[in-house]
């Protein structure tokens, strides 16, 4: 994985420096907390409901073991012993002090991370495939070129005050695992005759106004990536709405100019831009390339012992193909039953620590749905990988399965939510796992939203759920028929809202209907899109 | 009742005002009435606490503050998801009272 030279090192360390003196003034009373608020959110430190809370950069969800281990030391030393992982592969601190800010920083930058851009109408954490480097699908890496992104889009000048946030993702196979159409930017990495370039699809989102990106080019040679990002970034942050908050993501202006017209408008800017020199060298994308070089594989293609019949249920859930045949990627679930899903403690953090480094050559990947990946794992390995995770409560057999829910912080920690979706999430996963459906579900992946920010991707839910505030009191409203995957697409409401028993009901019904209609080899999704909203209204709604 | 709220510049806890200065127990917490925009100007060129506001609140069942908004409740109180972290561990209704 990519390793910091002295002048990522050195960038890192001076914004430490400067936030430092910036909290110093602060808690000395010489700023203003409008004058203050600006600074600390560029250095993702925001006042949530019970306290400040510190969201981490992983970039493209990728870390190692000293990373790992640093932030269980800082959820154990800074907070109350466990961390968020959040929805862009990402982790959050709750209870966070703004005296122990500056520290914090100074642990991260000493194993090279940081929380820089993620908050602010800036470029945030780009975001990848879990298992990029890992999966047999994919055509390359997509991390180098992650990379190279973030590299170009870290305290970039000219995008570091865009008319909102920015979200950039980068996968390199068929099979969308990051939900890339869901991104402002969202490239793929392909190949053509031989050669590799990226497509680009602009301009989605979700929110309170989710929007699929359109495909705006479909093959960018990879020596222009950073300039036709750039070309990109220049006529939004030109034509972007900055009078309305609700209107300043890219989605609104791709969708108000037209796809065609803003692509028309890009290219044009393109043209400008090829001989300014924007482009680093080639050779600096191999140098990048160069960190991300496969580890040392060796590995026979043993197939596990599948004699115990638990290890053999989470085989069939919780592993993903590699590349390399004597390996696979392992999930790890962060998703017990009943558990909030998302956070681990630091004792687990360090757990993973110590897997990583003993089976997985010191690699992690934070996966979009708050779990955790152990990318290169021998299937020689996986035994005694299952046995360490299930002892640490993270052997849940549950992957892509009703009880992995992913579920935003909501009303419990986050003060733009309206309702609450953790606890929801937990009712739900014991009702699955206490009526044994789950397994026979299959793959259906609900998700969860506090409010319409919709950090819990309901909009892309086999099942969603929206809590939304009615007279004061939570309401939950049900959508079928969301993807986030390469079928992407946005799920419906299906009617009136229900309260928060209602709506743990409501899922096990539309389940059902499910379980009844289903034909042959059909998922939950597929079924939906089949057989239509009728008769899952019918059952709800009757 | 109107009570004032904000969150402590050094800890980013949730607190109160009490008449003669803040507390993070609501129990603490009393009527401002019509004083409370001039308590906020003062507190706020004091800058001990972040952004305090104003919120409604009633009487509860145990005569403590109970504000009326679930959302207030939650921040006098802390996550639900997390009894072991609310400002009552041991208090199995407190959970119950906020929502």
């Amino acid at each position: 994985m990519y390793a910091y030279d002295h002048y990522d090192q050195a960038m890192v360390d001076a914004r430490v420096a400067e936030f430092r003196d910036q909290c110093e003034r602060r808690l000395a009373g010489k700023l203003t907390e409008d004058q203050f608020k600006p600074l600390r959110l560029m250095n993702g430190l925001y006042l949530q409901l019970h306290a400040y809370m510190l969201r981490v950069a992983i970039p493209y969800g990728t870390l190692n073991a000293p990373q790992m281990r640093a932030l269980a030391d800082i959820a154990e030393k800074y907070d109350r012993g466990y961390g968020h992982f959040t929805t862009r592969q990402n982790i959050q601190y709750n209870w966070i002090k703004l005296e122990d800010a500056p520290d914090i920083l100074a642990d991260l930058a000493k194993v090279e991370m940081h929380a820089i851009q993620t908050s602010g109408n800036c470029i945030r954490n780009i975001s990848s495939d879990h298992f990029a480097g890992a999966a047999a699908d994919e055509v390359a890496d997509p991390r180098p070129y992650a990379e190279l992104l973030r590299q170009w889009s870290s305290f970039h000048p000219e995008f570091s005050y865009l008319p909102r946030k920015f979200k950039i993702c980068v996968i390199a196979s068929e099979s969308d695992r990051a939900a890339m159409r869901l991104h402002d930017i969202g490239i793929r990495i392909v190949e053509r005759d031989g050669a590799l370039g990226a497509q680009f699809y602009v301009g989605g989102g979700m929110g309170r106004t989710p929007m699929i990106a359109p495909l705006i080019r479909d093959f960018v040679p990879l020596d222009q990536l950073v300039t036709y990002s750039e070309a990109c970034l220049r006529v939004y942050n030109r034509y972007g709405r900055r009078d309305n908050k609700y209107k300043a993501r890219i989605k609104i202006l791709v969708h108000e100019l037209g796809a065609e017209e803003y692509t028309r408008q890009v290219e044009e800017e393109f043209a400008h831009l090829l001989d300014q020199g924007v482009e680093p060298p080639l050779a600096e994308l191999e140098r990048i390339k160069g960190y991300f070089a496969d580890p040392a594989f060796d590995a026979a293609d043993v197939e596990p012992d599948r004699s115990d019949p638990d290890f053999a249920v989470w085989l069939d859930h919780n592993t993903h193909a590699h590349k390399i045949p004597g390996y696979v990627s392992a999930i790890v679930s962060l998703k017990p039953v009943g558990g909030i899903p998302g956070d681990a403690t630091a004792e687990q953090m360090r757990v993973l620590a110590e897997l990583a480094q003993e089976y997985s050559f010191d690699e992690l990947r934070v996966m979009h749905t708050q779990n955790v990946v152990l990318p290169h794992v021998a299937k020689a390995d996986l035994q005694a990988v299952w046995q360490r995770l299930n002892e640490a409560g993270m052997g849940t057999p549950n992957a892509d399965l009703m009880g992995d829910i992913i579920a935003c912080p909501g009303l419990d920690y986050c003060s733009l939510a309206n309702a609450r979706s953790i606890p929801i999430a937990q009712r739900i996963s014991e009702r699955f796992a206490a009526n044994g459906k789950e397994a026979a579900l299959g793959e259906l992946k609900l998700k969860i939203s506090g409010c319409i920010n919709a950090c819990g991707h309901h909009h892309t839910g086999h099942i969603g759920i929206l809590g939304v505030d009615r007279k004061g009191t939570e309401n939950y409203q049900l959508l079928l028929g969301g993807s986030e995957a390469e079928d992407t697409s946005l799920a419906k409401i299906t009617g009136p809202g229900f309260d928060e028993h209602g709506i743990v009901d409501a899922v096990e019904t539309a389940a059902d209907v499910y379980l009844r209609e289903r034909e042959h080899g059909e998922r939950f999704l597929d079924t939906y899109r089949r057989i239509g909203m009728a008769p899952f209204k019918e059952a709800l709604y009757g | 009742m109107i009570l004032v709220t904000g969150n402590d510049l050094k800890t980013g806890a949730v607190t109160w005002w009490t008449g003669h200065g803040w507390s993070t127990a609501i129990e603490d917490a009393v009527d401002v009435g019509q004083a409370g925009d001039a308590i906020i100007a003062a507190e706020e060129a004091a800058r001990r606490v972040n952004v305090p506001y104003l919120i409604e609140a009633e009487h509860g069942p145990d005569g403590a503050p109970r504000p009326a908004h679930i959302k207030e409740r939650m921040r006098a109180l802390g996550p639900t998801v997390r009894p072991d972290l609310t400002l009552k561990p041991n208090d199995v209704d407190a959970i119950r009272n906020v929502v």
